[in-house]
Protein backbone atom coordinates (compact mmCIF):
# COMPACT_ATOMS: atom_id res chain seq x y z
CA UNK A 1 0.00 0.00 0.00
CA UNK A 2 1.05 3.26 -0.94
CA UNK A 3 2.03 5.80 2.34
CA UNK A 4 1.91 9.25 1.77
CA UNK A 5 4.54 10.58 4.03
CA UNK A 6 7.18 8.18 2.60
CA UNK A 7 6.30 8.68 -1.02
CA UNK A 8 6.96 12.91 0.09
CA UNK A 9 10.00 12.12 1.30
CA UNK A 10 11.26 10.21 -1.57
CA UNK A 11 9.64 12.62 -4.35
CA UNK A 12 11.87 14.87 -2.34
CA UNK A 13 14.81 13.05 -2.12
CA UNK A 14 14.69 12.50 -5.77
CA UNK A 15 14.92 15.77 -6.14
CA UNK A 16 17.56 15.99 -4.34
CA UNK A 17 19.90 13.37 -5.32
CA UNK A 18 19.06 14.59 -9.17
CA UNK A 19 20.53 17.63 -7.91
CA UNK A 20 23.66 16.21 -6.59
CA UNK A 21 24.80 16.00 -10.33
CA UNK A 22 22.75 18.93 -12.10
CA UNK A 23 24.78 20.91 -11.29
CA UNK A 24 26.41 19.50 -8.36
CA UNK A 25 28.86 17.74 -9.70
CA UNK A 26 28.78 19.56 -12.92
CA UNK A 27 29.99 22.56 -10.90
CA UNK A 28 32.32 20.79 -8.85
CA UNK A 29 34.43 19.00 -11.34
CA UNK A 30 34.08 22.13 -13.34
CA UNK A 31 35.59 24.62 -11.15
CA UNK A 32 38.80 22.20 -10.87
CA UNK A 33 39.60 22.07 -14.26
CA UNK A 34 41.02 24.60 -16.71
CA UNK A 35 38.85 27.64 -17.95
CA UNK A 36 39.01 26.18 -21.13
CA UNK A 37 37.33 23.07 -20.17
CA UNK A 38 34.98 23.93 -17.97
CA UNK A 39 31.39 23.89 -20.81
CA UNK A 40 32.93 20.08 -21.78
CA UNK A 41 32.84 18.89 -18.43
CA UNK A 42 28.96 20.21 -17.64
CA UNK A 43 28.24 19.21 -20.78
CA UNK A 44 29.51 15.86 -19.89
CA UNK A 45 27.39 15.45 -17.23
CA UNK A 46 24.29 16.77 -18.68
CA UNK A 47 24.57 14.90 -21.02
CA UNK A 48 25.34 11.95 -19.22
CA UNK A 49 22.48 12.10 -17.00
CA UNK A 50 19.82 12.68 -20.50
CA UNK A 51 21.36 9.51 -21.97
CA UNK A 52 20.73 7.50 -18.87
CA UNK A 53 17.52 8.30 -18.10
CA UNK A 54 16.70 6.86 -21.63
CA UNK A 55 18.27 3.92 -21.16
CA UNK A 56 16.61 3.65 -17.84
CA UNK A 57 13.21 3.73 -18.53
CA UNK A 58 14.40 1.38 -21.89
CA UNK A 59 15.57 -1.29 -19.83
CA UNK A 60 18.02 -0.55 -17.19
CA UNK A 61 15.68 -0.43 -14.47
CA UNK A 62 13.83 -3.15 -15.49
CA UNK A 63 17.40 -5.04 -15.66
CA UNK A 64 17.96 -4.49 -12.16
CA UNK A 65 14.84 -4.68 -10.19
CA UNK A 66 12.93 -7.64 -12.03
CA UNK A 67 13.02 -10.78 -11.70
CA UNK A 68 14.79 -12.79 -9.59
CA UNK A 69 18.28 -13.97 -11.11
CA UNK A 70 21.07 -14.35 -9.38
CA UNK A 71 23.24 -12.61 -11.96
CA UNK A 72 20.97 -10.11 -13.65
CA UNK A 73 16.88 -8.99 -13.75
CA UNK A 74 14.92 -9.84 -16.82
CA UNK A 75 13.04 -7.42 -19.06
CA UNK A 76 9.33 -7.46 -17.98
CA UNK A 77 9.38 -3.85 -17.22
CA UNK A 78 11.19 -2.72 -20.25
CA UNK A 79 9.74 1.27 -20.86
CA UNK A 80 7.37 0.73 -17.62
CA UNK A 81 5.19 -1.63 -19.62
CA UNK A 82 2.48 -3.43 -17.20
CA UNK A 83 3.37 -0.63 -14.96
CA UNK A 84 0.40 0.99 -13.77
CA UNK A 85 0.46 4.57 -12.32
CA UNK A 86 -1.14 3.39 -8.78
CA UNK A 87 1.59 0.29 -8.29
CA UNK A 88 3.23 -0.55 -5.19
CA UNK A 89 7.50 -0.85 -5.77
CA UNK A 90 8.66 -4.25 -4.18
CA UNK A 91 8.80 -4.41 -0.67
CA UNK A 92 7.97 -0.88 -0.30
CA UNK A 93 5.17 1.79 0.05
CA UNK A 94 6.15 4.03 -2.61
CA UNK A 95 5.21 3.77 -6.29
CA UNK A 96 6.69 2.45 -8.24
CA UNK A 97 7.35 5.53 -11.09
CA UNK A 98 8.68 7.18 -7.45
CA UNK A 99 11.04 4.16 -6.83
CA UNK A 100 11.76 4.04 -10.63
CA UNK A 101 12.78 7.91 -10.37
CA UNK A 102 15.15 8.20 -7.19
CA UNK A 103 16.86 4.97 -8.49
CA UNK A 104 17.33 6.55 -11.93
CA UNK A 105 18.69 9.42 -10.44
CA UNK A 106 22.08 6.75 -8.82
CA UNK A 107 22.30 5.44 -12.32
CA UNK A 108 23.05 9.27 -13.44
CA UNK A 109 25.13 9.96 -10.59
CA UNK A 110 27.70 6.57 -11.70
CA UNK A 111 28.57 7.24 -14.49
CA UNK A 112 28.99 11.15 -14.45
CA UNK A 113 31.52 10.59 -11.46
CA UNK A 114 33.52 8.55 -13.89
CA UNK A 115 34.00 11.75 -16.06
CA UNK A 116 36.45 13.24 -13.35
CA UNK A 117 38.74 10.90 -14.28
CA UNK A 118 38.82 11.27 -18.19
CA UNK A 119 38.42 15.19 -18.28
CA UNK A 120 40.16 17.72 -20.27
CA UNK A 121 41.65 15.26 -23.38
CA UNK A 122 38.34 12.49 -24.10
CA UNK A 123 36.43 12.86 -27.04
CA UNK A 124 32.65 13.71 -26.18
CA UNK A 125 31.32 10.89 -28.61
CA UNK A 126 33.20 8.17 -26.42
CA UNK A 127 32.13 9.66 -23.43
CA UNK A 128 28.43 9.29 -24.46
CA UNK A 129 29.43 5.66 -25.47
CA UNK A 130 31.85 4.50 -22.72
CA UNK A 131 28.34 5.88 -20.55
CA UNK A 132 26.02 4.01 -22.76
CA UNK A 133 28.19 0.19 -22.23
CA UNK A 134 29.38 0.76 -18.68
CA UNK A 135 25.13 1.80 -17.63
CA UNK A 136 24.66 -1.68 -18.87
CA UNK A 137 27.67 -3.85 -18.39
CA UNK A 138 28.70 -2.47 -14.95
CA UNK A 139 25.93 -0.68 -12.77
CA UNK A 140 23.05 -2.33 -14.08
CA UNK A 141 24.81 -6.05 -12.99
CA UNK A 142 26.39 -4.66 -9.79
CA UNK A 143 22.45 -3.07 -8.57
CA UNK A 144 21.38 -5.89 -9.66
CA UNK A 145 23.70 -7.85 -7.43
CA UNK A 146 23.38 -5.63 -4.30
CA UNK A 147 20.07 -3.74 -4.61
CA UNK A 148 18.27 -6.17 -7.23
CA UNK A 149 18.17 -8.83 -5.14
CA UNK A 150 21.21 -10.71 -6.60
CA UNK A 151 23.75 -13.14 -5.80
CA UNK A 152 25.52 -10.44 -3.26
CA UNK A 153 22.33 -9.42 -1.66
CA UNK A 154 21.85 -13.52 -1.20
CA UNK A 155 25.19 -13.69 0.65
CA UNK A 156 24.09 -10.49 3.10
CA UNK A 157 26.19 -7.98 1.76
CA UNK A 158 25.52 -4.66 3.31
CA UNK A 159 25.66 -1.27 0.90
CA UNK A 160 22.69 0.91 2.34
CA UNK A 161 23.33 3.79 -0.33
CA UNK A 162 25.63 2.98 -2.88
CA UNK A 163 29.16 2.32 -1.28
CA UNK A 164 29.75 -0.52 -3.56
CA UNK A 165 27.12 0.00 -6.40
CA UNK A 166 28.22 3.69 -6.70
CA UNK A 167 31.29 4.81 -5.33
CA UNK A 168 33.50 1.51 -5.95
CA UNK A 169 31.93 0.84 -9.32
CA UNK A 170 32.48 4.53 -10.54
CA UNK A 171 35.99 5.06 -8.95
CA UNK A 172 37.90 1.47 -10.27
CA UNK A 173 36.36 2.29 -13.55
CA UNK A 174 37.64 5.81 -13.52
CA UNK A 175 41.05 4.10 -12.61
CA UNK A 176 40.89 2.07 -15.62
CA UNK A 177 39.73 4.75 -17.85
CA UNK A 178 42.59 6.84 -16.80
CA UNK A 179 44.80 4.75 -17.65
CA UNK A 180 43.62 3.81 -21.06
CA UNK A 181 43.26 7.26 -21.69
CA UNK A 182 46.75 8.46 -21.02
CA UNK A 183 47.64 11.17 -18.43
CA UNK A 184 46.56 14.90 -20.00
CA UNK A 185 49.59 16.71 -21.74
CA UNK A 186 52.06 17.96 -19.53
CA UNK A 187 50.98 15.66 -16.08
CA UNK A 188 52.62 15.73 -13.65
CA UNK A 189 54.46 18.62 -13.10
CA UNK A 190 53.07 20.85 -15.92
CA UNK A 191 49.42 20.69 -15.91
CA UNK A 192 47.10 23.73 -14.88
CA UNK A 193 45.67 24.22 -12.09
CA UNK A 194 42.06 24.47 -10.83
CA UNK A 195 40.11 27.52 -12.42
CA UNK A 196 37.74 28.23 -10.18
CA UNK A 197 38.10 27.20 -6.59
CA UNK A 198 35.06 29.18 -5.69
CA UNK A 199 32.93 26.92 -8.32
CA UNK A 200 34.31 23.95 -6.73
CA UNK A 201 33.42 24.82 -3.62
CA UNK A 202 29.62 25.77 -4.52
CA UNK A 203 29.06 22.05 -6.38
CA UNK A 204 30.57 20.25 -3.12
CA UNK A 205 27.99 22.34 -1.15
CA UNK A 206 25.48 21.19 -3.33
CA UNK A 207 26.27 17.27 -3.41
CA UNK A 208 26.85 17.80 0.52
CA UNK A 209 23.06 18.88 0.57
CA UNK A 210 21.58 16.26 -1.90
CA UNK A 211 23.55 13.65 -0.02
CA UNK A 212 20.89 13.81 2.39
CA UNK A 213 18.59 12.59 -0.60
CA UNK A 214 20.96 9.99 -1.19
CA UNK A 215 21.25 8.35 2.52
CA UNK A 216 18.53 9.29 3.96
CA UNK A 217 16.66 8.70 0.64
CA UNK A 218 17.61 5.17 0.68
CA UNK A 219 15.74 4.21 3.46
CA UNK A 220 12.59 4.10 1.02
CA UNK A 221 11.01 5.04 4.08
CA UNK A 222 10.35 8.69 5.90
CA UNK A 223 11.17 7.33 9.57
CA UNK A 224 14.02 6.80 12.41
CA UNK A 225 16.15 4.97 9.55
CA UNK A 226 15.98 8.29 7.35
CA UNK A 227 16.51 10.33 10.29
CA UNK A 228 19.69 8.40 11.43
CA UNK A 229 21.08 8.28 8.05
CA UNK A 230 20.85 11.73 7.84
CA UNK A 231 22.53 12.53 10.99
CA UNK A 232 25.69 10.13 10.37
CA UNK A 233 25.63 11.18 6.78
CA UNK A 234 26.67 15.12 7.94
CA UNK A 235 28.32 14.18 10.76
CA UNK A 236 31.34 12.31 8.29
CA UNK A 237 31.46 14.68 5.72
CA UNK A 238 32.05 17.54 8.94
CA UNK A 239 34.15 15.23 10.17
CA UNK A 240 36.31 14.34 6.93
CA UNK A 241 36.78 17.83 5.66
CA UNK A 242 38.35 18.83 9.80
CA UNK A 243 40.38 15.95 8.85
CA UNK A 244 42.17 16.70 5.65
CA UNK A 245 41.95 20.95 6.48
CA UNK A 246 44.35 19.38 9.78
CA UNK A 247 46.56 17.43 7.41
CA UNK A 248 46.85 20.50 4.96
CA UNK A 249 47.28 23.01 8.12
CA UNK A 250 50.00 20.33 9.52
CA UNK A 251 51.72 19.87 5.63
CA UNK A 252 51.90 22.68 4.27
CA UNK A 253 51.04 25.70 6.78
CA UNK A 254 48.03 26.50 5.20
CA UNK A 255 44.60 25.05 4.99
CA UNK A 256 43.31 25.12 1.17
CA UNK A 257 39.62 25.44 0.24
CA UNK A 258 39.87 22.46 -2.30
CA UNK A 259 41.79 20.31 0.42
CA UNK A 260 38.47 20.67 2.95
CA UNK A 261 35.56 20.21 0.11
CA UNK A 262 37.48 17.25 -1.28
CA UNK A 263 37.70 15.81 2.29
CA UNK A 264 34.08 16.85 2.85
CA UNK A 265 33.14 14.37 -0.32
CA UNK A 266 35.44 12.18 0.78
CA UNK A 267 33.63 11.60 3.92
CA UNK A 268 30.36 11.51 2.45
CA UNK A 269 31.40 8.67 -0.10
CA UNK A 270 32.58 7.26 3.29
CA UNK A 271 29.46 6.91 4.94
CA UNK A 272 27.19 6.53 2.35
CA UNK A 273 26.96 2.57 2.73
CA UNK A 274 27.19 2.51 6.23
CA UNK A 275 24.56 5.50 6.48
CA UNK A 276 21.43 3.18 6.90
CA UNK A 277 23.33 0.76 9.52
CA UNK A 278 25.71 2.95 11.99
CA UNK A 279 25.41 5.37 14.97
CA UNK A 280 26.45 9.43 15.43
CA UNK A 281 29.26 7.98 16.65
CA UNK A 282 30.47 5.51 13.96
CA UNK A 283 30.30 8.51 11.68
CA UNK A 284 33.19 10.48 13.58
CA UNK A 285 35.27 7.54 13.33
CA UNK A 286 34.61 6.46 9.69
CA UNK A 287 34.77 10.39 8.38
CA UNK A 288 38.10 10.42 10.60
CA UNK A 289 39.27 7.22 8.16
CA UNK A 290 37.92 8.17 5.04
CA UNK A 291 39.39 11.76 4.87
CA UNK A 292 43.05 10.24 6.10
CA UNK A 293 42.88 7.43 3.88
CA UNK A 294 41.79 9.42 0.77
CA UNK A 295 44.40 12.06 1.24
CA UNK A 296 46.85 9.49 1.07
CA UNK A 297 45.58 7.92 -1.76
CA UNK A 298 45.34 11.28 -3.87
CA UNK A 299 48.79 11.17 -3.98
CA UNK A 300 49.80 7.31 -3.74
CA UNK A 301 47.43 7.17 -7.11
CA UNK A 302 49.13 10.37 -8.96
CA UNK A 303 52.87 10.91 -7.75
CA UNK A 304 53.00 7.17 -6.78
CA UNK A 305 51.65 4.89 -9.72
CA UNK A 306 51.80 8.34 -11.91
CA UNK A 307 47.92 7.84 -13.04
CA UNK A 308 46.15 10.89 -14.09
CA UNK A 309 42.95 10.16 -12.79
CA UNK A 310 42.79 13.88 -12.98
CA UNK A 311 40.43 14.83 -10.25
CA UNK A 312 40.65 11.60 -8.15
CA UNK A 313 37.85 9.82 -8.63
CA UNK A 314 39.26 6.67 -7.48
CA UNK A 315 41.13 8.16 -4.94
CA UNK A 316 38.52 9.71 -3.09
CA UNK A 317 35.18 7.74 -4.01
CA UNK A 318 36.59 4.19 -4.71
CA UNK A 319 39.04 4.14 -1.75
CA UNK A 320 36.35 6.62 0.60
CA UNK A 321 33.39 3.56 -0.35
CA UNK A 322 35.69 0.60 0.06
CA UNK A 323 36.37 2.08 3.31
CA UNK A 324 32.81 2.69 4.42
CA UNK A 325 32.21 -0.58 3.28
CA UNK A 326 34.54 -2.26 5.11
CA UNK A 327 33.73 -0.42 8.68
CA UNK A 328 30.04 -0.78 7.89
CA UNK A 329 30.76 -4.72 8.90
CA UNK A 330 32.28 -2.93 12.85
CA UNK A 331 29.69 -0.73 13.20
CA UNK A 332 26.67 -2.38 12.46
CA UNK A 333 26.94 -3.99 15.90
CA UNK A 334 24.26 -3.21 17.98
CA UNK A 335 27.47 -2.64 20.52
CA UNK A 336 28.43 -0.10 19.03
CA UNK A 337 25.05 1.70 18.34
CA UNK A 338 24.74 0.36 15.25
CA UNK A 339 21.11 -1.07 14.05
CA UNK A 340 22.43 -4.54 14.52
CA UNK A 341 24.41 -7.32 12.99
CA UNK A 342 22.41 -10.16 11.32
CA UNK A 343 20.99 -12.83 13.37
CA UNK A 344 23.70 -15.55 14.02
CA UNK A 345 26.30 -13.76 12.50
CA UNK A 346 29.63 -12.71 13.89
CA UNK A 347 31.28 -9.47 13.24
CA UNK A 348 34.15 -11.66 11.60
CA UNK A 349 31.49 -12.76 9.32
CA UNK A 350 30.04 -9.68 8.16
CA UNK A 351 34.05 -8.82 7.39
CA UNK A 352 34.05 -11.61 5.49
CA UNK A 353 31.33 -10.88 3.18
CA UNK A 354 31.80 -7.43 2.68
CA UNK A 355 35.27 -7.98 1.31
CA UNK A 356 33.77 -10.24 -1.24
CA UNK A 357 31.29 -8.06 -2.29
CA UNK A 358 34.62 -5.62 -2.45
CA UNK A 359 36.34 -8.30 -4.35
CA UNK A 360 33.53 -8.76 -6.91
CA UNK A 361 32.75 -4.85 -7.43
CA UNK A 362 36.53 -4.60 -7.87
CA UNK A 363 37.32 -7.13 -10.35
CA UNK A 364 33.85 -6.81 -12.32
CA UNK A 365 34.56 -2.82 -12.42
CA UNK A 366 38.22 -3.32 -13.52
CA UNK A 367 37.45 -6.64 -16.26
CA UNK A 368 34.46 -4.91 -18.10
CA UNK A 369 35.33 -1.36 -17.99
CA UNK A 370 38.49 -2.31 -19.52
CA UNK A 371 36.88 -3.83 -21.85
CA UNK A 372 34.65 -1.21 -22.82
CA UNK A 373 37.52 1.18 -22.91
CA UNK A 374 38.86 -0.73 -25.92
CA UNK A 375 35.35 -1.19 -27.67
CA UNK A 376 34.92 2.74 -27.89
CA UNK A 377 38.53 3.28 -28.56
CA UNK A 378 38.37 0.99 -31.77
CA UNK A 379 35.17 2.78 -32.38
CA UNK A 380 35.39 6.20 -31.58
CA UNK A 381 38.84 6.61 -30.58
CA UNK A 382 39.09 7.61 -26.81
CA UNK A 383 40.94 10.92 -27.22
CA UNK A 384 41.07 14.47 -28.41
CA UNK A 385 43.86 15.23 -31.00
CA UNK A 386 46.77 17.18 -29.38
CA UNK A 387 45.89 20.74 -31.38
CA UNK A 388 42.32 19.80 -29.58
CA UNK A 389 43.58 19.52 -26.59
CA UNK A 390 46.20 22.44 -26.11
CA UNK A 391 42.92 24.55 -27.03
CA UNK A 392 40.47 23.48 -24.51
CA UNK A 393 37.58 21.34 -25.51
CA UNK A 394 35.27 24.27 -25.62
CA UNK A 395 35.59 25.99 -28.53
CA UNK A 396 37.07 22.58 -30.31
CA UNK A 397 33.89 20.09 -29.57
CA UNK A 398 31.21 22.36 -28.36
CA UNK A 399 31.85 25.63 -30.45
CA UNK A 400 31.35 28.07 -27.20
CA UNK A 401 33.29 29.56 -24.37
CA UNK A 402 32.76 29.35 -20.74
CA UNK A 403 33.97 32.91 -20.40
CA UNK A 404 33.57 35.67 -23.27
CA UNK A 405 35.64 38.67 -21.60
CA UNK B 1 60.34 63.84 -22.06
CA UNK B 2 60.64 60.87 -20.46
CA UNK B 3 58.64 57.51 -20.73
CA UNK B 4 58.44 55.53 -17.80
CA UNK B 5 57.46 52.01 -17.15
CA UNK B 6 56.45 50.74 -13.93
CA UNK B 7 55.80 46.81 -13.03
CA UNK B 8 54.90 46.54 -9.41
CA UNK B 9 52.39 44.56 -7.40
CA UNK B 10 48.93 44.74 -7.64
CA UNK B 11 48.15 45.80 -4.27
CA UNK B 12 50.59 48.83 -4.12
CA UNK B 13 48.55 50.78 -7.26
CA UNK B 14 46.33 52.74 -5.30
CA UNK B 15 49.81 54.17 -3.09
CA UNK B 16 51.21 55.06 -6.21
CA UNK B 17 48.94 56.55 -7.95
CA UNK B 18 48.35 58.54 -4.47
CA UNK B 19 51.62 59.76 -4.50
CA UNK B 20 51.61 60.60 -7.90
CA UNK B 21 48.76 62.67 -7.75
CA UNK B 22 50.89 64.65 -5.49
CA UNK B 23 53.56 65.57 -7.77
CA UNK B 24 52.10 66.91 -11.17
CA UNK B 25 51.82 63.53 -12.82
CA UNK B 26 48.69 64.60 -14.88
CA UNK B 27 48.06 61.04 -16.13
CA UNK B 28 48.99 57.23 -16.29
CA UNK B 29 47.96 54.09 -18.03
CA UNK B 30 47.67 50.68 -16.20
CA UNK B 31 47.59 47.28 -17.04
CA UNK B 32 47.08 44.08 -15.61
CA UNK B 33 50.00 42.03 -16.69
CA UNK B 34 52.06 38.63 -15.65
CA UNK B 35 55.90 37.81 -15.76
CA UNK B 36 58.88 36.48 -13.51
CA UNK B 37 61.82 37.93 -12.24
CA UNK B 38 63.82 36.61 -9.99
CA UNK B 39 61.46 35.32 -7.93
CA UNK B 40 60.62 32.65 -10.49
CA UNK B 41 56.85 32.46 -10.28
CA UNK B 42 55.14 31.12 -7.39
CA UNK B 43 53.84 27.78 -6.06
CA UNK B 44 50.31 27.14 -5.15
CA UNK B 45 49.41 23.77 -3.57
CA UNK B 46 45.79 21.62 -4.86
CA UNK B 47 45.01 18.19 -2.92
CA UNK B 48 48.79 17.68 -2.20
CA UNK B 49 50.14 18.24 -5.37
CA UNK B 50 52.42 21.19 -6.01
CA UNK B 51 51.73 24.05 -9.11
CA UNK B 52 54.47 25.56 -9.96
CA UNK B 53 53.03 29.40 -11.10
CA UNK B 54 55.75 30.82 -13.67
CA UNK B 55 53.79 34.14 -14.57
CA UNK B 56 52.97 35.95 -11.35
CA UNK B 57 50.21 38.58 -11.81
CA UNK B 58 51.49 41.93 -11.60
CA UNK B 59 50.60 45.78 -12.82
CA UNK B 60 52.08 47.61 -15.06
CA UNK B 61 51.75 51.51 -15.37
CA UNK B 62 53.32 53.67 -18.16
CA UNK B 63 53.63 57.15 -17.38
CA UNK B 64 55.04 59.99 -19.81
CA UNK B 65 56.89 63.17 -17.91
CA UNK B 66 58.86 65.97 -18.33
CA UNK B 67 62.20 65.71 -18.02
CA UNK B 68 62.81 68.10 -15.02
CA UNK B 69 59.90 65.87 -12.84
CA UNK B 70 61.28 62.52 -14.69
CA UNK B 71 63.92 61.39 -11.52
CA UNK B 72 61.55 62.33 -9.17
CA UNK B 73 58.58 60.21 -10.14
CA UNK B 74 61.29 57.16 -10.48
CA UNK B 75 61.82 58.01 -6.97
CA UNK B 76 58.25 58.63 -6.09
CA UNK B 77 56.98 54.94 -8.38
CA UNK B 78 60.03 53.21 -6.20
CA UNK B 79 58.87 54.60 -2.72
CA UNK B 80 55.67 54.23 -2.75
CA UNK B 81 55.91 50.29 -4.47
CA UNK B 82 58.06 49.04 -2.54
CA UNK B 83 57.60 46.20 0.19
CA UNK B 84 60.90 45.14 1.13
CA UNK B 85 59.88 41.68 -0.09
CA UNK B 86 61.07 39.86 -3.26
CA UNK B 87 58.66 40.79 -6.28
CA UNK B 88 58.37 44.04 -5.82
CA UNK B 89 59.08 45.05 -9.67
CA UNK B 90 61.34 47.45 -11.64
CA UNK B 91 60.68 50.41 -12.84
CA UNK B 92 62.41 51.46 -16.68
CA UNK B 93 63.03 54.54 -17.96
CA UNK B 94 63.18 55.42 -21.76
CA UNK B 95 63.73 58.68 -24.05
CA UNK B 96 60.11 59.84 -25.36
CA UNK B 97 60.49 61.40 -28.86
CA UNK B 98 56.77 63.28 -29.15
CA UNK B 99 53.68 63.39 -27.84
CA UNK B 100 49.79 64.44 -29.10
CA UNK B 101 46.86 65.59 -26.86
CA UNK B 102 44.57 64.13 -29.64
CA UNK B 103 41.89 66.47 -28.77
CA UNK B 104 43.76 69.42 -29.62
CA UNK B 105 46.42 68.26 -31.80
CA UNK B 106 49.24 69.76 -29.27
CA UNK B 107 52.37 68.42 -29.34
CA UNK B 108 55.76 68.00 -26.87
CA UNK B 109 55.46 68.59 -23.30
CA UNK B 110 52.20 70.50 -23.78
CA UNK B 111 50.56 67.73 -24.65
CA UNK B 112 51.33 65.54 -21.26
Amino acid sequence: MIDAGNTAWLITATALVLFMTLPGLALFYGGLVRAENLLSVLMQCFAIACLVSVVWLACAYSLVFSGGGALIGDLSKVLLLGVPRDAVAQNTTLPETVFFMFQMTFAIITPALIVGASVERMRFGAVLLFTFLWLLLVYVPAAHWIWGGGWLAERGVLDFAGGLVVHLTAGVSALVLAVQLGPRLGFPDDVKPPHAVWMTMAGACMLWVGWFGFNAGSALTAGGDAGMAMTVTHISAATAALVWIVIEWAKFGKPSVVGAVTGAIAGLASITPASGFVGPGAALVIGSAGGAICYVMVGVVKRRFRIDDSLDVFAVHGVGGATGVLLTAVFVDAALGGAGLAEGRSMGGQVVIQLTGIAAILLWSLVVSFVIAKVVHAVTGLRVNAETEEQGLDLRLHGERGYNM
Amino acid sequence: MKYIIAVIQPHRLDAVRDALAGMGVQGLTVSEVRGFGRQKGQTEIYRGAEYIMQYVPKVKLEIAVDDAIADAVVETVGNAARTGRIGDGKVFVLDLEGAMRVRTGEMGADAL
